[in-house]
């Protein structure tokens, strides 16, 4: 019988290394996934974790471009990072992002074609409202009926995709369209389209605002008041409401910063690299950045690390697909790989595997379950 | 059918070798962007044989590669930027979501030649291809119109686009012209690619008495309901035969191959320009998949008349009168509708029991 034990003491060194041998355990385990398929292992490897970074043929445009895909990533997995240090799950992110979307798109197509410089900043204030309010239904319907939060915000991802169809295929359809079921281009007004900051790069404003969220969440968790309460309550709600921290206003805030960040990132999004909307407008960021939150071990650095190296298999793996002919689930087998030794390295850090069948708890196993969830 | 294929395939080969000694020292860089998996057995299935007819044709003249399951939108012009920074010279980008992203991305490589498969915008370097379904579907609906008992036919449709809108106006004028009776019963499910979504719905015509399935989606899932259930069923895109050893009775098939190689020719020739095609049955762009004897035989030769008579251009699936659903004069007797009118055509023709989704 195989089992795991706390470990006394997690050692810092193996902490700080856990993801690096993930990460080489995955190409070596991508390399016989390769090899298998008949590529070359070496050449695969370098043409996912290398060739976005360093290929001089391409690096003038993937690397700003592995900003633009892991901004939308980060920004939600900070917002996501509140709750889930709270205890509050948020699954459906990706629904206050696309309803984040919507809001910020609606303002901006009912302007149009109206111009100024307020025009887009309004529509981002939008966003962030959009998503706020569909977050609200779950934070409002926990607080006042005791509802499950993941349930009601998952289900509200799929209402925000109907939603979405909806809006796309009647009120926001694009007039010049053949009834296409799109919204009109944001490129056709400059006042509304999230342009490119530096030609030829896809950087957006969203990757500005992406970084200076990192530094405020960073304040706001290690050095605000209201992250020393969310953590408080991630230990245990009882300790916080005795600390006298106002547990509902916790959740209501935690779901409000989620939906919040999401819809920014929605709009951010349609209005940049999107640049309209329509049915296939989501692809996932919501569902994806919670992978981010907790691979970045919610804290905002991690979550910028964990944003890149997502990124950078997506690009990584896009390339690979045109240059070795590699299939698409193919790929996706290799980001599962890296995600799955990723989790092992980080279970491994806190247990030891023992053999056999499980003995009495030392009384030192037992001061490490209580100090381990610190 | 069979002949013409071979005929076509032949003429391609010549064609190849006659390309292969054309540009003999560098081999042209060849890019295809599908949006879903090459597995689907439908919509990407078929432009990936075409993929591979391209490099079978020109060998060595070429060098060929793909990605698949590519999401419209910004990953789909990050995708096309990385091909073309690697030195494609020709891509095709198979999706209409494609559309911009491959306008915008053929602005920045003035060099590299794009085809964009069912879109309406144009560039120098950016020419579109479409096929006229509409002509498959006059076909099937002609078959439906014959085999069906309880006068009710089951659409699956996706969004109500021209395209798709085309389709079912084009196979409902086909049924009522043999069997006035004939009701069409539409379900809009708002996505191509849906396998339970498109079960449910062909579930839901079966159960509202359709008793023959047609479908714009892409998935076999409608197919293997109608299977269990006992009802007739078409197949879209590509041959679905086995899907439905008992229901199956015909497929529309997308046939992209000759046009893919006759792009690549032309791109080596130099004498590629950016064409809007919209090919159908005539040069076997859509084909009809060998129709099954389990339907009476007479029913079988009379669609094969149908079949032949659209291709020869004796007949036009939209020809009058015809009369919108609100009554009012589209078509006079005699008259056939104008390409201009069926690219945008938004109702639905006299006689269909059915709210058109706005």
């Amino acid at each position: 019988m195989l089992r795991l034990e706390p470990r006394a003491q997690p050692s810092t060194l193996m902490q700080a290394t856990a993801p690096l041998l993930a990460i080489v355990a995955t190409i070596i385990g991508g390399g016989i996934l390769f090899l298998i398929l008949g590529k070359n292992p070496f050449e695969s490897i370098r043409i996912i974790f290398w060739d976005p970074l360093f290929n001089e043929a391409l690096v003038s445009y993937t690397r700003p471009q592995l900003l633009v895909k892991a901004a939308p990533l980060v920004m939600i997995a900070l917002g996501l990072s509140f709750g889930f240090r709270a205890g509050i799950w948020n699954i459906g992110a990706e629904g206050q992002f696309v309803m984040g979307a919507l809001a910020g798109s609606a303002v901006g197509l009912a302007l149009h074609p109206m111009q100024g410089i307020w025009i887009l900043p309004l529509m981002l204030v939008s966003g962030i409202a959009g998503g706020f309010v569909w977050a609200m239904i779950p934070a409002l319907l926990r607080v006042y009926f005791r509802t499950n939060e993941i349930l009601v915000s998952l289900m509200l991802v799929y209402v925000s995709y109907k939603i979405l169809t909806a809006m796309v295929t009647g009120p926001l359809r694009s007039p010049i369209g053949y009834n296409f079921p799109e919204s009109r281009s944001f490129h056709d007004n400059p006042s509304m389209h999230n342009s490119e900051l530096i030609a030829g790069t896809g950087i957006h404003w969203g990757i500005v605002i992406t970084g200076l969220l990192v530094i405020l969440c960073y304040y706001v968790m290690r050095r605000h008041l209201f992250g020393y309460h969310v953590n408080l309550m991630g230990q245990s709600n009882k300790v916080a409401r005795f600390a006298g921290v106002r547990i509902n206003l916790v959740i209501v805030v935690c779901l409000g910063i989620t939906g919040a960040l999401a819809g920014l990132a929605g709009i951010l999004e349609a209005s940049g690299p999107a640049g309209k909307l329509s049915p296939h407008f989501p692809v996932g960021y919501g569902f994806t950045a919670i992978i981010v939150a907790f691979l970045g071990r919610l804290h905002p650095i991690g979550i910028v690390l964990a944003g890149l190296l997502m990124a950078l298999t997506y690009i990584g793996g896009e390339l690979a697909q045109f240059m070795l002919d590699a299939p698409a689930a193919a790929i996706q087998v290799f980001q599962g790989m890296l995600l799955f030794f990723l989790v092992a390295a980080d279970v491994l850090v806190n247990y030891r595997v023992r053999i056999g069948t499980p003995g009495r708890p030392t009384s030192g196993a037992r001061e490490v379950t209580a100090g381990s969830s610190s | 059918m069979r002949i013409l294929k071979l005929i076509a395939a032949s003429a391609v080969i010549a064609l190849g070798a006659a390309g292969g000694t054309v540009s003999a020292d560098e081999p042209l860089k060849v890019g295809f962007i599908y949006v879903g998996p090459t597995g689907d057995h439908g919509w990407n299935y078929q432009h990936d044989k075409g993929r591979k007819l391209v490099e079978e044709t020109f060998g060595d003249a070429v060098e060929v590669s793909f990605v698949e399951s590519v999401p419209e939108g910004p990953d789909s012009e990050r995708v096309m930027t990385q091909m073309a920074l690697s030195g494609h010279d020709l891509i095709f980008t198979t999706s209409f979501g494609y559309m911009d992203p491959t306008i915008n991305v053929a602005s920045k490589f003035p060099d590299v030649t794009f085809e964009h498969c069912t879109g309406y915008k144009r560039a120098d370097n950016v020419a579109t291809f479409n096929a006229r379904f509409y002509e498959g579907r006059a076909v099937i609906g002609h078959i439906a119109g014959h085999v069906t008992e309880s006068n009710v036919i089951g659409y699956i449709a996706t969004f109500p686009i021209p395209e798709v809108v085309r389709g079912i106006n084009s196979a409902y004028l086909a049924a009522k012209k043999v069997n006035p009776d004939v009701e069409f019963k539409v379900i809009w499910v708002y996505t191509w690619f849906d396998p339970p979504i498109e079960a449910d719905a062909a579930k839901a015509l079966i159960e509202q008495g359709a008793d023959v399935i047609m479908q714009h989606v892409d998935s076999t899932a409608a197919m293997l309901v109608a299977e269990e259930h006992g009802v007739w069923a078409f197949g879209q895109a590509s041959d679905m035969s086995e899907f439905g050893p008992n229901s199956h009775i015909a497929s529309i098939v997308n046939n992209w191959a000759p046009y893919y190689v006759e792009r690549v020719q032309a791109v080596m020739d130099g004498t590629w320009s950016n064409s809007d095609t919209w090919e159908g049955l005539s040069t076997n762009m859509v084909e009809i998949s060998e129709i099954t004897d389990r339907i009476p035989a007479d029913v079988k030769a009379s669609a094969q008349a149908v079949r032949d008579a659209i291709a020869d251009g004796s007949l036009h699936p939209f020809t009058g009168p015809i009369n919108r659903q609100d009554g009012t004069a589209w078509l006079a007797e005699g008259e056939t509708a104008s390409d201009g009118d069926l690219l945008g055509l938004s109702f639905y023709v006299e006689g269909i029991d059915e709210d058109f989704p706005q």
